[in-house]
């Protein structure tokens, strides 16, 4: 009884929304766009799937967040992480192009990671630097040329296949969101991010690594997008510069609704999986309702707006 | 109290950068014994307790923990070598409940995957504050939501948890009304029954006086002395601290 209702004390407000904000518009899709399809079983898997990558890449970026961080790279790393794997997997098994893929995303986190936590520059610095830097690089890798992935291997587990009828695009967000999780809440590690995005001094003097965290969490942020890179170019059977390139508002978008507060200490991992769900409903939606593509950023971008005033406006203030 | 010294502090010196904070500074403290440092604002009492915390490295001179080299080359050397410390801005983490302030960066653990025990850190944290009549809501309140003196009753429990050998405080009191002053002061007069040496900054004489067995006076770095509370009065204290005679 007393647990359950310091549960209830627990769930504050911010946190609240995006339940609110993920039912609301899932109704009004529901009705509005009923004819055209929204709630069929084809279409709502088909959000499931789109957002796979993105979820993916909102937990690494929860645990960015919440230490006190921002990674604004973790798009461009999605490009080099899937376009590594796509050409290692010209002349190598799909283990390796795997582990090529993962590999480069944390070696490029550990890279913004180092700058970040022992040369001590503010991330988001860093990070808009290293955003433009691998964009270059993606570009540059393969002269702007898309790299097929015909690894049969690699597409079924990273894109189209299925465990039990279930698609692998599910499993892995899933797996993401689970392990994400399980660390966050349950682990000294996710205690120590928090504490460290909370108050570091007090995190120092207690003796937690705080650089180490830092370095940590840009590592997590980086693999995440490594990943979400596997799982683009699986899901397209192609790796291009482009992948990642448009997802860096949605994520961040994504995050912030699902509860996660820049700078204090404060997230969620399942609220960021909400979170993307909802941007992905959204894209949806307005794709659905016959929207101009320029429409349909107008009308993101305002909906964004206001999810993110409802969730960070500071009643204190 | 026992003869054993716990902590010597011999000719310390800190400067940050061309700023001189401390200058020469040696003091003794014994198990069981509580020393006042006392002197004006800036004149060095916090920089002190950080070094001696690990929190600052001194610019040179010596210290002894039981009379050997202690290391404390940062704050979790100092933690494990049963040195604790309520900072003057306390050092909680404001949106985290109070049972992981009171084990931060000693979490509890459980199972093989080392999962954390959330349910006996809230249960020992309720058992600590409930002993020790700190008065806040629960041990899952998060600490943003609770008042300055409940904040500084949660610091002096985790000090008082966790320290085995001694304890700094820095302003402990400064921010409470009369009755949490009254029991932080009882609070301290059991960690010295318990033979806990014990380091306290406060500026308030009447308390100094209340409290402790030695009165260490410093202004501007300088060690001024260091005087019997029974052998001293208000009047020297003060003029030790003003520089005025
Ligand atoms: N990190 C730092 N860098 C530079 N100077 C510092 C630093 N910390 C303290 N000082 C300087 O050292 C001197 C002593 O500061 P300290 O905080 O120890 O004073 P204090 O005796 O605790 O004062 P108060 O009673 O106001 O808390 C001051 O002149 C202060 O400006
Ligand atoms: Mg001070």
């Amino acid at each position: 009884m007393t647990r359950v209702s310091s549960r209830l004390q627990g769930l504050d407000f911010q946190q609240a929304v995006v339940y609110f904000g993920f039912l609301a518009i899932f109704l009004f899709f529901a009705v509005t766009l009923y004819d055209d399809g929204f709630l069929t079983q084809r279409n709502l898997t088909n959000i499931v799937l789109q957002t796979a990558p993105a979820t993916i890449m909102a937990v690494g970026l929860v645990f960015a967040l919440s230490a006190g961080e921002i990674d604004l790279s973790f798009g461009s790393i999605v490009a080099v992480s899937a376009l590594s794997c796509a050409v290692a997997l010209q002349s190598f098994p799909m283990p390796v192009g795997v582990l090529v893929g993962l590999g480069v995303g944390v070696a490029i986190g550990a890279f913004n990671g180092v700058l970040v936590a022992y040369l001590k520059l503010p991330s988001f610095l860093v990070t808009l630097a290293t955003m433009g830097l691998f964009a270059g690089i993606a570009r540059s890798m393969t002269n702007l040329r898309s790299v097929p992935v015909m690894n049969d291997t690699f597409t079924g587990l990273f894109g189209s296949g299925k465990l039990f009828s279930v698609p692998s695009l599910v499993i892995w967000t899933c797996l993401g969101v689970g392990i994400g999780h399980l660390i966050y809440r349950h682990t000294r590690f996710g205690a120590h991010v928090l504490a460290t995005g909370d108050n570091p001094r007090a995190a120092q003097v207690s003796g937690i690594k705080v650089a180490r965290v830092r370095l940590y969490v840009m590592m997590i942020c980086g693999g995440c997008a490594g990943l979400a890179g596997l799982l683009y170019a699986g899901r397209l059977q192609a790796a291009k510069y482009t992948l990642g390139e448009s997802d860096l508002m949605t994520v961040i978008a994504a995050v912030i609704v699902g509860g996660t507060a820049l700078n204090s200490g404060k997230g969620s991992v399942v609220g960021a999986l909400l979170g993307s769900l909802l941007m992905g409903m959204l894209n949806n939606g307005l794709i659905l309702m016959n929207l101009k593509v320029s429409d349909q950023m107008i009308v993101r971008g305002l909906i964004i707006l206001i999810a993110v005033a409802v969730s960070l406006r500071d009643t204190s203030r | 109290m026992s003869d054993q010294e716990v902590l010597s502090l011999t000719n310390i010196h800190k400067a940050f950068g061309g700023v001189v904070a401390i200058e020469d500074f040696s003091l003794n403290l014994k198990a069981g014994e509580v020393v006042a440092l006392v002197g004006d604002n800036g004149a060095g009492k916090s920089t002190l307790i950080k070094i001696i915390s690990g929190v600052y490295t001194p610019t040179s001179g010596e210290i002894l923990l039981d009379g050997e080299a202690a290391d404390i080359r940062d704050a979790s050397a100092a933690r494990a070598n049963g040195i604790e410390v309520v900072y003057q801005d306390l050092a909680l983490a404001d949106q985290q409940p109070v049972y992981m302030n009171m084990f931060l960066g000693r979490e509890l653990t459980k199972g093989p995957l080392n999962l954390l025990d959330k349910a006996r850190m809230r249960q020992e944290t309720q058992d600590l504050v409930d002993e020790l009549d700190v008065r806040i809501p629960s041990a899952s309140s998060t600490i943003s939501d609770l008042s300055g003196g409940q904040r500084q009753g949660i610091a002096i429990a985790r000090a008082t948890h966790w320290a085995s050998k001694l304890v700094l405080l820095d302003e402990p009191t400064a921010a409470l009304g009369v009755a949490e002053t009254a029991r932080v002061e009882a609070l301290i007069e059991q960690l010295k029954a318990k033979d806990l040496a014990i380091l306290i900054i406060s500026h308030s004489l009447d308390q100094v006086f209340r409290l402790s067995d030695r009165i260490c006076v410093l202004r501007r770095g300088k060690q001024i002395g260091v005087r019997d509370t029974k052998s001293t009065d208000k009047n020297e204290i003060v003029s030790m601290i003003t520089g005025v005679a």
